[in-house]
């Protein structure tokens, strides 16, 4: 399985994302840079972390426009699994490609911390194998991760089961206190309607060693492999 | 030609800026602020003044200068002739 992983100028966990995913047996990632345009022979697409284009105008307004989006768009609404973590989601968001916005933590600090999130679906791409319930701690690390979607968008996300993880605490109910940004019902990831494109703020990329002090992170990226395994065998 | 350009958060949208900013001038003794809003102020020069220029601004301030998500914009002339 071949992942890209999209570097734009500014991107800072590109670098994380392709050594979590070359840790996967069966898995390769290899960079692709923004001003590429062609994705051909990749079976999935990452948009890493960072600050691209130095969150100038907002984060991700400018990146979305690098010409590798292009193809981005086209591969997604193909089919292709795209995954976007912390700016990549909100570069995702930019683009359309997700539904809502990403605006600053409610409490105007960066944050940078352990977060516990629950799996609210589990027949997603991004989600086999995790039963709904599932707590998985992944890392936050960003100072505009609130994510924002007026009410009807968000009844569509709630409906569609496109609402993939919630920030909750330890007993995995979802509090005030253990949504670190002030995220509408503590959303922490979603995908679009065809559940092929997924954008979240915490990092599965920094939670895929157990020295890192978490490799829940790595079961997403497993779990996108084990789709695309799924998909092959489909077309065979 | 200069235009200008304002962007501010829509009214659903929270913004912490604003209510962090609205606090400072209460305490700095003037408890009647009942609201800030904090947006972007953008300053544009365009070679040339020709009437298609405007709906290709008002296309760039939807696509690139404003969210819509979460933000609206203002395109308006700006006063003076450009350097």
């Amino acid at each position: 399985m071949k992942f890209a992983v999209i570097q734009f100028p500014g991107s800072n966990c590109d670098q994380d994302c392709t050594a979590a995913i070359n840790d996967l047996p069966g898995a390769s990632a290899k960079f692709v840079w923004h001003k590429e345009s062609s994705l051909e022979g990749y079976d999935a697409i990452v948009l890493p972390g960072g600050f691209s284009y130095g969150d100038y105008l907002r984060c991700g307004a400018i990146a979305r426009f690098s010409p590798i989006m292009r193809t981005v768009q086209k591969e997604a609404a193909a089919g292709k699994l795209v995954i976007g973590v912390c700016n990549g989601f909100q570069i995702l968001c930019e683009a359309g490609l997700l539904p809502g916005a990403l605006v600053r933590n409610r409490l105007l600090r960066f944050v940078c911390d352990m977060a516990t999130t629950r799996v609210e679906v589990d027949d997603s791409p991004f989600t086999l194998g995790l039963p709904k319930g599932t707590l998985l701690r992944l890392p936050v690390a960003h100072g505009e991760g609130c994510f924002f979607a007026k009410t009807s968008t968000l009844r569509e996300l709630n409906d569609g089961r496109q609402v993939l993880l919630r920030y909750v605490d330890h007993h995995g109910e979802v509090t005030a206190a253990s949504n670190p940004n002030g995220s509408v019902e503590n959303i922490a990831g979603i995908c679009n309607r065809e559940r092929n494109v997924f954008g979240l703020m915490p990092h599965p990329d920094r939670a895929s060693e157990a020295r890192l002090g978490s490799t829940d992170g790595a079961k997403i990226f497993q779990s996108m492999m084990q789709a695309m395994a799924g998909q092959h065998a489909e077309a065979a | 030609m200069k235009m200008k350009v304002i962007v501010t958060p829509k009214a659903a949208v929270l913004d912490p800026q604003g209510a962090a900013v609205r606090e400072a001038m209460q305490h700095l003794g003037m408890p009647e602020v009942r609201s800030v809003r904090i947006g972007k102020y953008l300053e544009i020069e365009v070679d040339g003044d020709g009437p298609e220029m405007e709906p290709r601004l008002h296309q760039l301030c939807r696509d690139l200068l404003s969210n819509p998500v979460i933000e609206d914009y203002d395109l308006s002339k700006a006063a003076g002739k450009s350097a």
